[in-house]
This record gives C-alpha cells, sequence and structure tokens, in this order.
C-alpha cells in the first residue's frame, strides 16, 4: 500500500474541438507529500485542475486515488472519491449563510469551526450571510470546508491570491500540518516562494504535457523556468528595435497606483511614440491596473497624470475623452457581435455625444475603408463581425482605433487565442501607432511578445512592478524569471 | 432576535402592509368582516398557487411563463375526469399531469441549454393547445365536495376555509423541501451555479425538480380554478404577469437565490386587496390598473433602499 500512490493520474487528454488543451497529463502524489502544479500561461494546468476535480470529463486518462479508480464525472464524485479542491475563485453560496453552505456538503461543523480558528479567523458567526464576508476570508472558509471533510487529497488553486501575508503564513503551516498527519496535497501555484517553502516536489506541465518532475531543492527555480518554456518556435524578430526618446512629459505617469483587490503599488511613465510591455502572470493585478487606466474601476490610491495633469475617471467615456482607448483581451467584450466589421469600426466616431445627430456617411466611409485595407481584414463576411476567424476580429477591435487616431493604446494581451500569422500582421501594427506617436501600454501573456512589440517592459508580480526590463535583453527566461518574483539573481541573461 | 427580525425584515414588513390594507379596508367600509375576507381568500387561491409555483423557479434562477397554461390544463383535466371517475383519484391524476408538464419543462430547458424565458414561452402556447384540446369549450365539472371545500370558515368565523386549503397544501409541499438539502439546492443553484456546482450540488437534476415543483403547484392551482367555477375553462387566465408580480413584491429576486414562498403569497393578497379597496372607493378600473403598478415599483424600489442602507451600516 505504501508503494502505490496516494492519487495517480496518468495519460490525462482532453480536446475542446481543434484545440488540444492536454496531451498527456500525469500526476502522482504520495501519502504526506505536497506537490506543486506547474506550468507557463497556456500549458494545459487550467484545464487538469478542471478534470482532477470532476468540472470536466477527460477524453482519456486514468485516475486512482488511494488505490482505488475515481470516475470524476463531476465535483460531486471527485469529492466521494476523496479529492477536495479549493478553486481560485469562492465556491461558497454567496446567499446563504455559513452553516447553510456547510450542510450543503455535508461538512462537520464542529471541525470546521476548529480549522477556522486554527487558520486564524476570528469573530465569525455561523450565521453570517457569505455574501457580507470580505473575500480573504471566504478563501479561508472555503479551505476550512475542505479540510473540515477531512479528504485524502486536497488541492488548491491560487489558494494564496489576495490574501493578505499572516493569513498566508497561516495557510501554509495548517496545509503542512495536516500533510504530516498523511494528507496529499496538490498545490498550484506561481509563487516560487511559496512552492519551495511548503512543496515536496512540483510536476511541470508545458504545451499539455508533463515534461517534468522536479525534487524542491536550493536553485530549482532555474531548472523550473527551463522546463517551463522548453524549446520555444521563435515568433520572428523585429528588425531595428528603435528605443524611442524617452524625453519630456511622459503621456501617461502613473505613481503608487492601487486598486483593490490585487494591484498594491504599481508606478511608471509611458511616453508618446513608447510600447510599454506589461508582463505578469495571471491575477497579478494587471486586469485591475487596465481597469483603473480605461475607467471602468476607482483607484483606491495613487495618481495618474496625463500629459502632465492629474486625471481621475468616474466613467469609461472619460477615458476615452481623455485620449485613453482599452482593447480588451477578450473581443466579445469590445465588438458587436451580429453587427458588420463597418459599423464596428465607426463606432467610436458616433459614440461620442457631440458626433450625435446624423452620421456622415462619405467621411466615415473613407476612414473605414482606409482602417480595412490597412489591416488587410477579410472581408467576405463583413457582414457580421461574429463570422469573421478571431485573428480578424482583434484586427477589427484595433482597427477601430487607427480610424479614429489614437493617443493611447491599452492592449490587453491582444493576441491572445489568434494564429501566428494574424498575430505577425498585428505587432508591425502596434509599431506603426507608436511611431505615429502614440503610447501604448501592452500586456501580454506570451513572453516571446516583449521582444518582438516593445521598447522595454514593466513586470508586475503581486500588485508590484518588480522590474523594468529593455527589449533588448528581454528574453523569455529573464521575463519568466523576473514575472516569478525571482528577481534576486538578475543579470543572468 | 434582531438578526431574525433583519433576515426576515421584507416579509415582516409586508405583513404589516397588508395588516395597514386590511384596516383600511375597514376604514372604507365599516361592514366588511367575515364574508369579505371569505371572497378575498377564494378569489386569492389561484393567484396564490401560480405564486407559489413561480417563486420556486424563480428561487432556482429560472422563471416559467407556461404557469397560466399549465393550470389551465389541469383545470379541464379535472373537470373532465371528475365528470367520469371518482374525485380522489381524479384529483391524483390531475396533480401527476401537473407534475409531468413542469418536469418535462425543467428537462427542456435543462437539455437543451436554451435559456428558461425562451423553452416556457414555447412550452405556454403548447399547454394551451393541449388544454384546448382537451376541452375546446369551458365544460365539464367537479366532484361537489371539491368545490364545497372552499366554502365557509374553518373552525371559527372569520378564517376562510380556501386560505386554510392553500396554507396547508403549500406547506405540505414546500416545507419539507425547503428544510432538506433539495430546498438548500435549489437556493444555491439560483444563488450561484458554478459554485454549487463546485460544492457538489447536481445543479442540473435541482432545476428539473424545481420546475416539477413548480408544475405541482399548477396543478393545485388548475384545480383551485376548476373548484371555484365548478367548470373546466381552457383559456388561460390572467395568472402569469399577477404570478411575476407578486413574486417580485414579495422579496424573491429575478435571478434567483433569495426570497421565499411566505412573502408572495402575502403580496398576493396585497395586490388582491388594493384591487378591493379601489373598488370600493369607486374608482375607474383603467385607473386601477395603473395605480397596481405604481404601487408595485414603488414598494420594491422603497425595499430595495431600505435593504440597501441596512447594509451598508
Amino acid at each position: 500500500m505504501t508503494d502505490t500512490p496516494l492519487l495517480d493520474a496518468r495519460g490525462v487528454a482532453k480536446s475542446y474541438g481543434a484545440v488540444k488543451a492536454l496531451t498527456g497529463a500525469r500526476l502522482t502524489v504520495a501519502r504526506g507529500e505536497i506537490v506543486a502544479l506547474m506550468g507557463a500561461n497556456g500549458a494545459g494546468k487550467s484545464t487538469f485542475v478542471k478534470i482532477l476535480t470532476g468540472a470536466v470529463r477527460p477524453d482519456t486518462g486514468i485516475i486512482t486515488i488511494a488505490g482505488r479508480s475515481a470516475r470524476m464525472g463531476s465535483p460531486a464524485q471527485a469529492r466521494r472519491a476523496g479529492l477536495v479542491p479549493v478553486y481560485q475563485e469562492p465556491s461558497l453560496i454567496p446567499d446563504l449563510d455559513v452553516a447553510a453552505n456547510l450542510r450543503l456538503c455535508d461538512t462537520p461543523v464542529a471541525a470546521f469551526v476548529g480549522w477556522v480558528a486554527d487558520l486564524g479567523i476570528t469573530g465569525l458567526r455561523l450565521t453570517d450571510l457569505i455574501a457580507d464576508l470580505p473575500l480573504a476570508t471566504l478563501r479561508i472558509l472555503d479551505l476550512a470546508r475542505a479540510l473540515a471533510s477531512d479528504p485524502d487529497v486536497l488541492l488548491l488553486d491560487e489558494m494564496t491570491a489576495a490574501l493578505p501575508t499572516d493569513l498566508v503564513e497561516n495557510v501554509l503551516r495548517v496545509v503542512r500540518a495536516r500533510a504530516d498527519l498523511g494528507m496529499g496535497v496538490i498545490y498550484v501555484s506561481h509563487r516560487f516562494t511559496e512552492i519551495s517553502a511548503l512543496c515536496d516536489r512540483a510536476t511541470v506541465l508545458r504545451d499539455g504535457r508533463t515534461v517534468g518532475d522536479l525534487r524542491i531543492e536550493p536553485g530549482v527555480e532555474d531548472r523550473a523556468v527551463e522546463l517551463m518554456l522548453g524549446e520555444k518556435i521563435a515568433l520572428g524578430a523585429r528588425e531595428g528595435a528603435a528605443i524611442s526618446a524617452r524625453t519630456g512629459t511622459p503621456r501617461l505617469a502613473i505613481r503608487n497606483l492601487a486598486a483593490a483587490p490585487k494591484l498594491a503599488d504599481v508606478s511608471f511613465d509611458l511616453h508618446a511614440g513608447e510600447v510599454l510591455g506589461v508582463v505578469a502572470l495571471e491575477g497579478q493585478g494587471q486586469d485591475e491596473l487596465f481597469d483603473v487606466l480605461a475607467g471602468f474601476r476607482k483607484s483606491t490610491a495613487g495618481t495618474l497624470e496625463i500629459d502632465g495633469q492629474p486625471a481621475r475617471f468616474a466613467h469609461p467615456s472619460e477615458a476615452i475623452a481623455a485620449g485613453l482607448t482599452y482593447v480588451p483581451g477578450n473581443r466579445a467584450d469590445a465588438l458587436m457581435a451580429g453587427r458588420s466589421v463597418r459599423e464596428n469600426i465607426a463606432l467610436p466616431f458616433s459614440a461620442r455625444p457631440r458626433n450625435w445627430g446624423p452620421i456622415k456617411r462619405k467621411m466615415e466611409r473613407a476612414r473605414t475603408d482606409d482602417a480595412i485595407a490597412r489591416l488587410q481584414i477579410d472581408t467576405r463576411a463583413q457582414g457580421e463581425v461574429q463570422r469573421l476567424s478571431g485573428g480578424n476580429q482583434q484586427k477589427v477591435t484595433i482597427g477601430r482605433w487607427l480610424a479614429t487616431g489614437v493617443q493611447t493604446l491599452l492592449l490587453f494581451d491582444p493576441t491572445r487565442g489568434i494564429d501566428v500569422r494574424t498575430k505577425r500582421q498585428i505587432y508591425p501594427l502596434v509599431r506603426e501607432l507608436a511611431e505615429q506617436g502614440a503610447a501604448v501600454l501592452f500586456y501580454t501573456s506570451e513572453l516571446a511578445e516583449v521582444r518582438l512589440a516593445c521598447d522595454r517592459a514593466i513586470v508586475i508580480f503581486n500588485g508590484r512592478v518588480v522590474d523594468i526590463i529593455d527589449a533588448a535583453r528581454a528574453d523569455e527566461p529573464t521575463l519568466m524569471r523576473a514575472a516569478y518574483g525571482l528577481t534576486a539573481a538578475k543579470g543572468a541573461a | 432576535m434582531t438578526a431574525l427580525i433583519r433576515k426576515h425584515a421584507w416579509v415582516i414588513g409586508l405583513a404589516v402592509l397588508l395588516a395597514l390594507l386590511l384596516a383600511l379596508t375597514k376604514l372604507i367600509q365599516p361592514n366588511f368582516g367575515a364574508p369579505g375576507l371569505e371572497s378575498l381568500a377564494r378569489s386569492a387561491l389561484p393567484f396564490a398557487f401560480a405564486t407559489a409555483a413561480m417563486a420556486v423557479v424563480v428561487i432556482v434562477g429560472g422563471i416559467d411563463l407556461s404557469v397560466a397554461s399549465m393550470m389551465a390544463v389541469c383545470a379541464v383535466t379535472a373537470a373532465v375526469l371528475m365528470e367520469r371517475m371518482a374525485g380522489v383519484p381524479a384529483l391524483m391524476i390531475v396533480l401527476a399531469v401537473g407534475l409531468a408538464m413542469g418536469l418535462v419543462n425543467g428537462a427542456l430547458i435543462v437539455l437543451t441549454r436554451v435559456p428558461d424565458i425562451v423553452v416556457t414561452l414555447a412550452m405556454l402556447f403548447v399547454w394551451e393547445g393541449m388544454a384546448l384540446l382537451i376541452l375546446s369549450s369551458p365544460g365539464g365539472s367537479v366532484a361537489p365536495w371539491l368545490s364545497g371545500a372552499t366554502r365557509g370558515p374553518f373552525l371559527i368565523d372569520g378564517l376562510p376555509m380556501a386560505l386554510v386549503i392553500m396554507a396547508l397544501a403549500i406547506a405540505i409541499v414546500w416545507l419539507p423541501i425547503r428544510r432538506s438539502k433539495l430546498g438548500l439546492a435549489i437556493y444555491a443553484t439560483g444563488s450561484d451555479p458554478l459554485a454549487a456546482f463546485r460544492s457538489g450540488v447536481a445543479v442540473d437534476r435541482t432545476k428539473i425538480i424545481a420546475y416539477g415543483i413548480c408544475g405541482l403547484f399548477c396543478a393545485m392551482g388548475g384545480l383551485s380554478l376548476a373548484a371555484l367555477t365548478g367548470i373546466g375553462e381552457p383559456v388561460p387566465g390572467p395568472y402569469l404577469m399577477a404570478s411575476v408580480a407578486a413574486v417580485v413584491l414579495g422579496g424573491v429576486v429575478l435571478g434567483g437565490g433569495k426570497g421565499g414562498l411566505l412573502g408572495s403569497i402575502i403580496a398576493v393578497f396585497i395586490l388582491r386587496i388594493i384591487r378591493t379597496i379601489l373598488t370600493l372607493m369607486a374608482i375607474d378600473p383603467n385607473v386601477t390598473t395603473i395605480v397596481e403598478g405604481v404601487i408595485m415599483v414603488g414598494v420594491v424600489m422603497l425595499g430595495t433602499a431600505l435593504t440597501l442602507r441596512g447594509a451598508r451600516r
């Protein structure tokens, strides 16, 4: 019995249509072992987690828990099989009180109360409504509920994101103590410091496959970064990476900006004619940063200056009026799917109240035609944007601002999920916009893009800027190390 | 104690409002008494069942536009069956028919992944047609004991039989569910389907069952219609919009997860008695509907404002 691992998942594969999310994932956890599950963005980590927790059924693969073959058809079945997850987002029911949430999972109340106290939450009443509790408390309650059900295997998915330091310490201490009593733990995290403090082993995923198992020992960070990157196919280098002059008043000056819950303290300058990359792992505060700049969300601290003038946005229209243009990563957020390419490109003309009234058809047509031609948008299906390919849709979301004439462009992962050919058309477009005098903030989840499109990049970790890297030395290992908060060993590249 | 009051603030508020309105009625019409209460309770009977039906599906996060049609199917089924067979088995069959129709609605929504509002809109027409197939014009007859059951007082004068039947029928179905894990699952699914799924709730099954309960309440509504009129009426009555109105006024949040049946039933009586008061005051019936609408918006707005202020404190 001691030889068989507590959890054994092998040959796990899953495709969504033509997209192979997982091709051969493998993970074993022994009794009392804490295993970190690592992988860069898009490595298949989240799909693997969904399969392990029963939220998604795999196409192939065998999962056994404590020697029994486990059928993970639903989260309820996964629970019965002995694997209990704590998700990135709280999975407590907002409109029920704490006690009802416990009953829903048949969680023993006494054990739950014990764990809550052990994890350092005081003053909790079982009659408290979940919707009234702060986020950090909910994460702890989620963990306490999972622990109280006495699982064989505990899966923690980015458990410590958005937790204050003292609670993180409590979590690590309690999880370690519980593992020492024989529980197996899968620890999904981006944070090397926590992984090296807590875990015994790390399993690394890349391109949908398990590519290695690493003992946690000094220097393991470099091995892990290597494994996560693998041999990436180069996307082609940018020619003449001219570093634009960074003089005069910056277009955008951000000082000590913070926004709940994840953006803690960010400062940087963005000049006209510059493309500034933003590099961060998922959920390090970049969403909040872009939301504040686009006027979707108000900052909680810090200042924002545009061309030397202090600014604060109460509504997206104010950000647009100040020349800040946001292109979301999710194309569905930006486009009117059922309307034509032309209308979508023309929207910013008419979206400004002062332009209400009859639309100047001729001018609109001239400008949209120009944008379509320059973007090489495939117009065969231009009647409805939703019938275009993802890449062409993304070109429309950028193209509408090209037609308007853009001052400051906020690109949030503009190349997510589009093909390499279209990506290659988008980088020169971004450069061209910058050369015309636009200031571009460019968040990307694909590290290789920094060299291709940016002049330099800021790296955000845990809500703070931890590094600023010039494009010249922004190779993937350097960026990856910085993104994981490993700035101590700077200068490796 | 204060926590209990806060938790049920909406229901208590509605009860107070109802008491005030009853007092107002007595003031306008000094001879308003036991007979007035009885006719109020009797007229509210089908509305109450329709509202209970609607409340359950709204709590689970859906909506059922076919409640009035299902009630019509059940009413004509009852009238046709009771002409030919004993009352009690016929009653059981009608309840089963209602349950089955509800389950069909729920299963269609879950299996096709088409939005609730679209599926039940389509089923509104399907059930309406079924009712007309069963009985093309008002007819049939109802067991005399069923018609008699809604009349008169229960034990003491001033406690209408119709009210007792309503309370019993709804309590017998809903209370055991509300106290069980199924009830919890219904609220959980309506509140946050993803979190419920992750907590191990069988979300799809819960949804189908909730629609089944809705159908069961519709059957009761249909039976009460047949009992009140003595015959079966195949054309659906004005119960769809009235039930949505009562549910909203009753504190059930459209979107799911919040509220309960008690508040919704009290809201039915509030809406009925407002109508009575306006009639007593000899106000133009066309103005009556405007007043009803304004009161509804007003009460919900006021309630939301009060709840928000309470939450901020």
